[in-house]
């Protein structure tokens, strides 16, 4: 479909949001998808609430999987873990605007499968 | 032999490549080293043994068994004289090229690797030539090395032969890259190997289906190919060996039809290749191989690796031309018919993804060949790959598919 590459995913890959590293951050996780070799690494920086006060992204990978994570670095800001803890696929695809097959929502999903790993507080240490 | 193949007519013998992928957009398939298509000849033989055939083979009294077995065993004499392998004996039909290997790693591997033993594989192999290696040379304490690519994408040849010092006991090495399209020259390589006592053992998977291979000359003692990536169906290939290699080998599997003898404290083996063959095997599908073998040697091999030859070199000089633009490996008068490529600042995913929107069927990802990939310092590729089938028009669409997704991402 040509509506996968939708302006607004084409404006979040050619800029993407909030794309860098956060040193020192509260919560820091890196995944990757081994299917296609992207990686993606999240920093989330909290308030005095243990609200997403500043969060970034880093990785190469595809126009999803940047598009998805840069528009989720956005998305997440002000709120608590626990809220993290309850993002679904569906708010990712509602946030892409696309449908997609088995093979790309892999891509789509990869930075939520990270900020979430994330949330629940495994380390690098513990993969 | 011709030297050109009839395009137009051939094409007509592959039903699929008359499907639209959307309304008023044909199919432009360019994923052959992926799995090839198959002619009506293949689909109806496999049909026809179902409709009319449908038999257990060996051992059966009745017509139909007798008929089921007269078409395995057909088809198994003339995938014998494809490879012009000395006998049909040497011819173990097994799932794939992969099993193949498995069968060889398992088999001659657990019986003769030992514990410091040097098993050698090249940085250009697919998973399956891979994997199995790692894995017998862990359970054995073996050393697996590494025969290096150089930035042409061709095998380090003075690295091998430093490596032959060692004192290997098997070279397992792919014939034609399924990434690079590199063709390996086995036969010099199992001269060498030969002379310091290494078996060689060849991945055909991408070779068989497009060069003319000749097993009396091609210097290896094992050779593993699929039906699926040469016109034929997918749940079978064949491990070619030498007949007294596979003659002393143990047995794979256990079970029904590699046995000759069973009381309930031993076995006696089956002959050969039926020793290697236990269970019900895919019968339909080597009767579809059998046909695979006949629309090839009608075809020509010569004229099939010919056609190949200039379709690559037209791809290669029309992709040579998109701005940024890279393709890996050798030159085309080097390589099969295979053209790995990026395009920068876009991922092969992208690629690929809006490829398809205009029918363009290619290949994103690392295809079962991460180490290479790695070495090139590259995550993933997309991938062109032809056949017998395809023409130069459908290379225009792709490189015009690609001046698109560069309109798109710029």
């Amino acid at each position: 479909m040509d509506d996968m590459y939708r302006e607004v995913i084409l404006d979040h890959y050619k800029h993407p949001r909030n794309y860098g590293k956060l040193e020192p951050a509260d919560i820091s996780y890196e995944d990757d998808n081994p299917l296609c070799g992207d990686r993606i690494r999240i920093d989330i920086r909290l308030d005095e609430n243990d609200r997403v006060k500043e969060a970034a992204f880093s990785g190469k990978g595809c126009a999803i999987s940047q598009a998805s994570a840069s528009m989720l670095t956005e998305e997440i800001l002000g709120k608590s873990l626990d809220e993290i803890k309850q993002i679904g696929k569906e708010q990712i695809l509602e946030l892409l605007g696309i449908e997609l097959g088995p093979t790309r929502l892999k891509c789509a999903l990869l930075s939520l499968k990270v900020l979430k790993a994330g949330a629940y507080g495994i380390t690098d240490a513990d993969n | 032999m011709t030297d050109s193949l009839d395009l137009s007519n051939l094409r007509a013998d592959f039903p699929v490549l008359a499907r639209e992928i959307k309304p008023g957009v044909p199919l432009v398939y360019l994923d052959s080293t992926a799995t090839s298509q198959k002619p009506a000849a293949v689909i109806e033989a496999m049909n026809n043994y179902y409709r009319l055939s449908n038999a257990n083979i060996h051992r059966g009294v009745h017509t139909l068994a007798e008929e089921a077995t007269a078409l395995y065993e057909g088809a198994r004499e003339r995938i014998a004289k494809f490879i012009n392998a000395k006998s049909a004996q040497e011819i173990v039909y097994t799932r794939n090229t992969t099993e193949s290997i498995n069968l060889v790693a398992y088999s001659w591997g657990r019986a003769n690797i030992k514990a410091g033993d040097v098993i050698v594989i090249t940085e250009m192999e697919h998973h399956s030539n891979i994997v199995p290696w790692q894995m017998l040379a862990a359970e054995k304490n073996a050393r697996l090395v590494v025969i290096p690519v150089t930035d042409d994408g061709e095998l380090n040849l003075s690295r091998f032969e430093s490596i032959l010092e060692m004192g290997p006991k098997i070279v397992c090495l792919t014939h034609m890259s399924n990434v690079l399209g590199t063709i390996n020259p086995v036969a010099q390589i199992a001269e060498k190997a030969h002379a310091v006592r290494a078996l060689v053992l060849v991945d055909g998977a991408q070779s068989v289906p497009h060069l003319p291979v000749d097993t009396q000359s091609l210097g290896a003692d094992f050779l593993a190919f699929s039906a699926h990536k040469m016109c034929g169906p997918t749940g079978i290939g064949v491990l070619w060996g030498r007949k007294e290699l596979l003659e002393a080998m143990p047995p794979f599997l256990g079970g029904g039809d590699m046995i000759r003898r069973v009381t309930l404290t031993e076995f006696r083996v089956n002959d050969l290749p039926h020793k290697f063959e236990a269970g019900t095997p895919a019968i339909a599908e080597a009767v579809g191989f059998g046909a695979a073998i006949d629309y090839l040697v009608s075809a020509g091999m010569g004229a099939v690796s010919g056609h190949e030859r200039e379709i690559i070199a037209y791809a290669l000089d029309r992709l040579e031309e998109v701005p940024g633009v890279k393709v890996y490996g050798p030159r085309a008068e080097r390589k099969g018919g295979v053209a790995a490529f990026t395009l920068d600042g876009v991922h092969p995913h992208d690629i690929a993804q809006i490829l398809d929107t205009r029918g363009i069927a290619v290949r994103a990802g690392h295809h079962c060949a991460m180490p290479l990939h790695e070495r090139f310092g590259l995550p993933a590729t997309a991938r062109a790959s032809f056949y017998l089938y395809n023409t130069q028009a459908e290379v225009d669409r792709l490189v015009d598919g690609l001046y698109e997704v560069k309109k798109l991402f710029a």
